[in-house]
């Protein structure tokens, strides 16, 4: 029977929550680093006994660590589990955790400055991984997504890491800036069609594009509007919240930004709004029905000045036509009273017959739907704050 | 030999469970101690200097002898106390909460 195991990043802690694919009973294992900022755990979809955590500290930078027996015991790329890490043999080298930005002449045209909250130039500062994103083919192939925005990519299973420098040098970086949580690269989606396709969004630049495998990359935000930059339909500077789609389409990208949910049918070429009846179109999640391309869900946030859910109900809002036309899923789900917040790593669906939906919440509660979204359940209700929420359907 | 305390979270990370010793070669300053301690704790490599610029993260401290040392230059010698491992160099992570 399938199980499935949803992987749960908080501000203090990293958490496995378990099930079969009943999806009624849980078993909670956690917290991994405990006191840590762990802002994504992602597994390979190569090898599911392959997961990466992202481990974050304003006192202690980053780090990177790494399962290779499904979360249960955990290592820094370069030490073997259960090697002693004082020994002179096989010490890890503390290269997993060293992201340093590619400043040569060769792999791009090193950018010194974006723009800062004040509209100054700033100078790019390595603070963390926001997002993993494990190659579908290859165990120890994968993706970072950092703040100050950028992508790098590690080809030893997360034990050095380098920065494929194309996207901040094709030009427009020094019109790039930062978003209220920092100018992060939080989205890496993979064509796995054609594996030299890969889309990235950060805030506050948008969506880029790279169809050579990440050498070269253009920004792909044509009909995007966003009136908090002074020219509305400006080339870069929205400020994307997350980007999703279907692998069965990877030209239909659906894309929850800071105001609008919007949609593209050429990859990013030109994009439109599905807003429809929400109400509000502000949001940080998105995500697609593992089975039904066209159907898609968000949550609803008042404001950009108030991030908690309108009228004090948690709602997920579905749409079965791609967009416009939404319906409130609020069965399970608190109905007054309720003023959280659903980060835009926090959603994510399972591949069951019949699809799960996965999201975490600012008050630690984690949501289950084993019915594409009719009912829910919480997992679990008293977590600290949740970052990110990623599953992995295991057989 | 040099003691070190470390904060809990890199006492964590590094797999120690109390007071850090080390053999410091030469002069015994915050640079070569922060040296001797990520030659035997590469783990620590990012969290207390910075991976390129090898400064103190803006968060942590060193104190010593009931003095703050986070200021002085890195090839400063340390004290006599430090040295001769009478005292510690408190590696501290500044105060959060409320």
């Amino acid at each position: 029977m399938s199980k499935v195991r949803v992987l749960v990043g908080t501000r203090k802690g990293a958490f496995l929550l378990s099930s079969d694919g009943k999806r009624e009973k849980w078993d909670v294992s956690g917290p991994h680093f405990a006191g840590w900022e762990i802002y994504h755990v992602k597994g390979s979809p190569a090898d599911p006994n392959r997961i990466y955590a992202s481990q974050t500290s304003g006192w202690f930078g980053q780090v990177i660590q790494r399962s290779d027996d499904g979360g249960k015991t955990w290592f820094q790329p370069g030490t073997p589990p259960g090697e002693p890490t004082t020994s002179p043999d096989g010490m890890p080298k503390g290269e997993s955790n060293k992201f340093v930005y590619d400043t040569s002449a060769d792999t791009g045209k090193p950018l010194t400055t974006h723009q800062f909250y004040d509209g100054t130039q700033h100078p790019w500062e390595f603070k963390r991984v926001w997002h993993i994103e494990p190659s579908h083919t290859d165990p120890d192939t994968l993706f970072a997504g950092v703040e100050d925005a950028a992508l790098f990519r590690s080809t030893d299973g997360g034990k050095s890491w380098h920065e494929l420098a194309g996207l901040r040098g094709h030009g427009t970086g020094p019109k790039w800036q930062p978003g209220a949580g920092g100018m992060c690269l939080h989205t890496i989606i993979q064509d796995r069609k054609n594996p030299n396709r890969i889309y990235i969004a950060i805030s506050a630049a948008g969506a880029f594009r790279t169809d050579d495998a990440g050498k070269t990359w253009r920004p792909i935000n044509r009909g995007l509007r966003s009136q908090y930059i002074p020219d509305p339909e400006a080339e870069v500077g929205h400020c994307v919240h997350h980007v999703a789609l279907h692998p069965s389409r990877p030209d239909v990208l659906f894309m929850q930004k800071h105001w609008d949910v919007m949609r593209s049918d050429n990859g990013g070429d030109s994009w439109h709004e599905v807003s429809g009846n929400l109400p509000s179109d502000f949001g940080f999640v998105i995500d697609v029905h593992a089975h039904e391309p066209e159907t898609i869900y968000v949550v609803p946030i008042k404001s950009d000045g108030e991030h908690f859910v309108p009228e004090g109900k948690l709602r997920v809002y579905r749409s079965r036509t791609g967009g416009n036309e939404w319906e409130p899923l609020t069965k399970g789900l608190p109905q007054s009273d309720c003023y959280v917040n659903v980060l835009r790593d926090a959603m994510a669906v399972d591949s069951l017959d019949s699809c799960g939906i996965y999201f975490g919440t600012s008050g630690g509660q984690v949501y289950a739907s084993s019915d594409a979204g009719d009912s829910w359940t919480p997992i679990v209700r008293d977590l600290p704050a949740v970052l990110s929420v990623e599953v992995q359907t295991l057989p | 030999m040099i003691r070190v305390i470390l904060p809990p979270h890199l006492r964590t990370l590094a797999h120690v469970s109390g007071e850090v010793l080390l053999d410091v070669e030469g002069q015994a300053t915050q640079r070569s101690v922060l040296d001797a301690l990520e030659g035997s704790y590469p783990m620590l490599r990012g969290t207390i200097r910075d991976h390129v610029t090898q400064e103190r993260r803006p968060f942590l401290r060193f104190f010593a002898c009931s003095e703050d040392l986070s200021h002085e230059p890195p090839d400063t010698p340390l004290p006599d106390a430090v040295v001769s491992g009478d005292e510690p160099l408190l590696v501290i992570g500044a105060i959060a909460g409320g």
